[in-house]
């Protein structure tokens, strides 16, 4: 088994029509064992910015921390916001810095570029090889289902309501098709002027 | 240390975790996999320049990572390189040669030459004894006229008219040694390379997609991002799109963000009477 299969966990985030989406599954178990059914893997970087790091719990908590202090030396230094695409290259630059000796995370951004509010999502191996697709992108135990999910229902120009219904659907869906991912999700809708965060009933089994 | 004299960070790779993994690995947890690009990549010089080829498919094991993946990274202004091998170091080394290749050329007041980034990035991968697996086609025309380098993961290089990487290669390579001559017309080139790349994409698993091409001459350069959609996907006749309200949700959380209005304040002056 593979160390990134160790504590399970299953994420999805979407473009839409000036909105994305990035959703999460709620379980953090030790294998087959189901230990919490409210775990954090989706974090806050910024009012238009989140960050979801599947993988491997421990470093899922390592990495949002050494983010986080990152982010905020950045924005105090620069005073500004940092953007999307920032992000995603400091991350990037994290995880490439251990080549050698990874995290074991996979990680997702999703967020909105400041002042012309364009979607941006992308995801990441774990030594920071950035994928940043026009469609979706999928991280976690459960990927293959999700892809598979995503490439059936994802349609371009999604609105608010609509991405939400997709993300969820393809979510849960691909989650209930993998044991040691699901018991609950919560899906982050981004838009301009507001942030929609759904706890959705799921199958707790 | 304290706050005041933080410790400077030692420059290169951190090992701090290896010991950790290596002990996971010891109780049967395999490490994963990174993200490969499983490619077909080519070169070739003509008469006056070169092109450079890739396709667009990235693999992590036998999924399909990304569909419209770039391989040909940008070196300076008169130099491509095609990356195969693990996507991250490719992506990685090149952005660092090209960061060198900029200072070097603002050092010099000179356009830097194509052995220079060869030699650059043979003596950074022969440092790594291979394990940064990156297998390059560096191209490129400088004052010396057009080159072409092929340089693998454990350091070495060669200098020749035309060449393929990746796993597709061999496909690849078939399709230069029954059509490639010297002297080619720009026109016959890019069907050349293009040729090609859809032999790599065709007959090997793990080349897919669009085809890149690049072509670089004395003073110009003609990028040409997904030159060929060799596989055009079917269109969809029909909508899998679920009704809204479809999702049962147990809570909602609206979060509303205030636009930060930027007020400037000019300084006043100080009062000397």
């Amino acid at each position: 088994m593979s160390i990134l299969a160790y504590n399970g966990g299953a994420m999805v985030a979407m473009k839409g029509e000036n909105c994305v989406s990035i959703a999460t599954d709620r379980r953090f178990g030790i294998q087959a064992q189901t230990i919490a059914t409210n775990f954090e893997k989706v974090f806050q970087m910024g009012p238009h910015l989140y960050v979801g790091l599947p993988g491997l719990a421990t470093d899922t908590q390592t990495v949002m921390e050494k983010l986080r202090f990152r982010k905020n030396l950045y924005e105090l230094k620069e005073n500004r916001l940092m953007s999307p695409k920032v992000f995603a290259a400091m991350l990037s630059n994290l995880l490439y810095e251990k080549r050698f000796g990874p995290f074991f995370v996979e990680p997702v951004v999703a967020g909105l570029m400041p002042k012309t509010y364009e979607p941006y999502i992308c995801n990441m191996d774990l030594i920071g090889c950035i994928n940043p697709p026009n469609d979706f992108v999928v991280g976690g135990t459960a990927s293959a289902q999700l892809y598979g999910m995503c490439e059936a229902l994802w349609e371009p120009n999604l609105g608010p309501e609509d991405l939400f219904e997709t993300t969820s659907q393809a979510l849960i869906n691909a989650f209930d098709r993998d044991a040691i991912s699901g018991w609950g999700a919560t899906v982050y809708i981004i838009e301009k002027d507001k942030v929609t965060i759904k706890n959705l009933k799921t199958r707790m089994d | 240390m304290s706050v005041l004299c933080p410790e400077i960070p030692t420059p290169g790779f951190s090992f701090e975790n290896c010991k950790r993994n290596a002990v996971l690995e010891t109780k049967g947890f395999a490490l994963p996999k990174a993200v490969k690009t499983g490619t077909t990549i080519v070169g070739i010089t003509y008469k006056d320049g070169v092109i450079l080829g890739a396709d667009t498919r990235a693999t992590e094991d036998t999924t399909v990572a990304d569909k419209n993946s770039e391989k040909i990274h940008y070196l300076a202004p008169n130099m491509y390189c095609c990356g195969a091998g693990t996507a991250a170091d490719t992506e990685m080394t090149t952005q660092m040669i090209s960061s060198q290749l900029e200072l070097h050329k603002l050092y010099t007041n000179r356009v830097a030459r194509v052995c220079t980034a060869n030699q650059l990035l043979k003596q950074y991968l022969f440092r790594y004894q291979g394990y940064v697996g990156a297998a390059l086609i560096l191209g490129g025309v400088d004052v010396e006229g057009p080159h072409l380098y092929m340089i693998y993961p454990h350091g070495s290089s060669d200098k020749l008219p035309y060449g393929t990487m990746g796993s597709g290669s061999l496909a690849a390579i078939a399709v230069f040694e029954s059509r490639w001559r010297p002297d080619l017309e720009e026109q016959e080139g890019v069907q050349l390379v293009r040729d090609a790349i859809a032999a790599g994409i065709f007959n090997d698993l793990g080349s897919g997609s669009n085809i890149d091409l690049c072509v670089i001459r004395k003073g110009s350069v003609d990028y040409k991002r997904t030159f060929d959609e060799a596989n055009k996907k079917g269109v969809k006749q029909a909508s899998y799109r679920y009704p809204r309200g479809a999702t049962s949700v147990l809570s909602t959380r609206v979060v509303d963000i205030e636009e930060v209005a930027v007020q400037r304040i000019e300084p006043e002056r100080m009062e000397i009477a």
